[in-house]
């Protein structure tokens, strides 16, 4: 079974839910992530979405883009992501890692080699924010063919027929896209949410992770209640954004913004869940 | 039965596929927000591109508010100077607002309208697009905000100014190189935003299907025109068309209706900057690879990374790191030469047109012009050579002053 399937596995036997939080990698400095990202699990992820920056975030709001300019002042590559991924799997062989990004540096680096890359460094799944399904065949065949799940998104622009496709070419999870914008928008409607989950139930039997918009812990315990994953992004990048001390102290610091934010969210994650045990007990 | 030679002539008209592919280029990669708006678009457009009210209106449009057909002009006493082949000028500049840009906008705003959009965004690097898609909306009574490199609102401050006169929005771009790529990036942003109601008019042949196609066929007036006025004044083909390419669609309007004319050859012309060897430059076909960006396959100035690198040229609307997927198609079957001109070169071909003709081109123009002459000066005065005069040098006159040291 793949790390991806344990970990939703194991959730949904304790019948709570995961949260995914995303970081650039080498935001704001090389040496911060994958301290961080250990500091995240032990914050209550359940799986770490990392980003791949890229000159051109069509799809970011400000936070991120900022983030990735960040990381291209480090010359952030491929190499440097899958890096990072070699040296977390040192001591966590368990939490999965989905890498973020953009075509171009895949198309550059070649899918297959890509994907072969990925895997042996220890990336589970991979979003691919400007790879739709319909061109997607050989991406998805390169990913496949080394055990790495192709996520895909959902807007709610998405048209039945459309989930239809991408339920048959997606895998790991799905991760529904909570709004008609960029990442960090602030707009997210917990209702409409809720009733489009359901709408692509009817056609996909993937886990449903729900992402952009979620900023705070009350929001998280919204959205986790209609879904079986939170993802949370621009809220922690704004947060590390603080601390571009680049000294001794800037790791810690981080991780200790970061540990308090994804706290909340966890406990009130779990609490929403302990109420309805206890309701229908 | 059809021979082997028609068997392997390639039918242009019949690109793209219907996933708007040129080949391997075109495409669409964009966000899955924007993928339903995308289908809608390119459904409207095949209803409204048959539809016969449609074309009337778009065809009035082009004849009475534009002011098309635009003249083909022979420059004789360039040609002379010169003393090579014929040149011809095709006078874009003299459509209203001074480019070619105004006959794309007209076409989408048309579409726009017929669509219930009531809300136009545009990128733009000369503010020629800008330009266009704000008297569009002015004249049409729509929202217009227009996204432009804080770099270029500099470089183009007439045309700042005439978008604001015409009520549009014009928003600084701040982010990466400050220029039309960054224009791009944030005009996507916007519409994946308010995508409900609203209409992005693209500015060139690219972007994800079916602009490119679109853009094409709306362009495509320039080289049917140009076309039947050659033959009026010479009796014959020409023997060579040239034209600047920034995203490449005042270059395809001109080519695509010779595509299939085996004799006439096509030239591409890129902007070298200071000089290709330098990496200063703006000229993806000439020394790019191909990638993905800005919802399409096609050339890129990319590192080795995959990372979009900053492009350069004097001229604002020839400075993107891309350019439309069918020109990458026809460098890869060999059928337009690409090929590209220094900021030197250009700036002295704006000074010979302006002084030997009268006619003061845009610094994109000038490009097509430099190579243009040269290319003559290699032909006989009984060949023919089509140019692409695409646009008015007026939204110049600030940079070369600049450069050559004047204060106006
Ligand atoms: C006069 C003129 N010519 C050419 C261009 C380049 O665009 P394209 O290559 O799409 O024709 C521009 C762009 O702003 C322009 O203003």
């Amino acid at each position: 079974m793949s790390r991806l399937q344990s970990c939703f596995e194991q959730l949904k036997a304790e019948q709570r839910k995961a949260l995914i939080p995303y970081v650039m990698t080498g935001d704001p400095h090389p040496d911060v992530t994958v301290p961080l990202m250990h500091a995240m699990v032990k914050a209550g992820a359940n799986i770490i979405e990392l980003g791949a920056p890229f000159s051109d975030p069509m799809a970011d709001g400000p936070v991120i883009q900022a983030a990735a300019e960040r990381a291209l002042e480090f010359d952030i590559s491929l190499d440097d992501v899958f890096n990072n991924v070699a040296d977390f799997r040192k001591l966590d062989d368990v939490t999965p890692i989905i890498m973020m990004g953009y075509l171009n540096l895949i198309e550059v680096a070649g899918y297959d080699n890509f994907a072969a890359r990925a895997a042996a460094a220890g990336v589970d799944g991979v979003i691919t924010v400007d790879m739709p399904p319909e061109e997607a065949d050989d991406y998805i065949s390169a990913l496949k063919s080394h055990g790495l799940a192709p996520v895909f998104l959902i807007a709610p622009t998405t048209t039945s027929e459309r989930i239809g496709k991408i339920g048959n070419v997606a895998d790991g999870f799905v991760y529904y896209v909570s709004l008609k914008g960029v990442t960090g928008a602030a707009n997210l409607d917990v209702d409409s949410v809720a009733e489009k989950l359901a709408e692509i139930r009817q056609q996909i039997d993937l886990p449903l992770g729900v992402g952009f918009g979620i900023s705070n812990a009350e929001t998280a315990a919204q959205v986790s209640a209609c879904s079986d994953a939170v993802v949370v992004g621009s809220a922690i990048v704004k947060r590390m954004a603080a601390h571009q001390t680049h000294d001794a102290t800037q790791t810690e610091d981080i991780i200790r913004d970061v540990t308090e934010l994804l706290n909340g969210m966890r406990q009130a994650m779990d609490a929403d869940i302990e109420n309805k045990i206890t309701k229908t007990a | 039965m059809p021979t082997d030679k028609t068997q392997q002539a390639i039918d242009y008209a019949a690109m793209p596929d219907d996933r708007g592919h040129f080949g391997i280029y075109g495409g669409r990669f964009v966000s899955e927000t924007l993928m339903q708006a995308l289908d809608e678009l390119r459904d409207a457009y095949e209803k409204f591109s048959k539809d016969k009210e449609f074309q009337a209106q778009f065809d009035a449009d082009l004849a009475y508010y534009v002011g098309r057909p635009s003249p083909l002009y022979h420059a004789e006493r360039l040609s002379n100077e010169v003393g090579g082949a014929q040149i011809f000028l095709k006078r874009e500049d003299l459509n209203h607002t001074g480019a070619h840009k105004i006959n794309n906008t007209i076409g989408q705003a048309l579409l726009a309208r017929a669509m219930g959009k009531n809300r136009v965004i545009a990128e733009t690097g000369a503010g020629q697009h800008g330009v266009a898609s704000a008297t569009v909306a002015a004249r049409f009574g729509m929202e217009c905000v227009v996204y432009m490199g804080a770099e270029d609102i500099v470089r183009q401050a007439p045309n700042v100014y005439r978008m604001k006169l015409l009520g549009a929005e014009v928003v600084p771009v701040t982010s990466g190189s400050k220029t039309l790529k960054d224009a791009l990036n944030e005009a996507m942003r916007d519409w994946v935003t308010n995508v409900d109601n609203t209409f992005y008019i693209i500015g060139t042949v690219a972007g994800p299907h079916p602009y490119p196609q679109m853009v094409r066929d709306f362009q495509s007036v320039i080289g049917r025109e140009a076309r039947t006025q050659i033959l009026e004044m010479t009796g014959k083909l020409p023997d060579a068309l040239v034209a600047c390419v920034g995203g490449g669609s005042n270059a395809i309007g001109l080519f695509h209706p010779f595509l299939e004319d085996e004799s006439v050859e096509i030239y591409g012309v890129e902007a070298a900057g200071d000089g290709i060897e330098t990496g200063h430059h703006a000229a993806p076909l000439c020394a790019g690879e191909p990638g993905v960006l800005h919802g399409n396959r096609t050339y890129l100035m990319e590192d080795r990374a995959g990372q979009i690198i900053e492009t350069h040229s004097v001229s604002a609307g020839l400075d993107y790191p891309g350019v439309g997927p069918e020109h990458a198609w026809l460098k890869d079957i060999g059928r337009v030469n690409y090929t590209a001109i220094t900021d030197k070169e250009a700036l002295a071909a704006f000074h010979q047109l302006t002084r030997v003709e009268g006619i003061i081109p845009a610094l994109e123009s000038s490009h097509a012009m430099a190579y243009g002459v040269k290319l003559a000066a290699t032909m006989s005065p009984e060949q023919s050579l089509i140019i692409n005069l695409s646009g008015r040098g007026d939204k110049d006159i600030n940079t070369i002053a600049k450069i050559e040291g004047i204060e106006l």
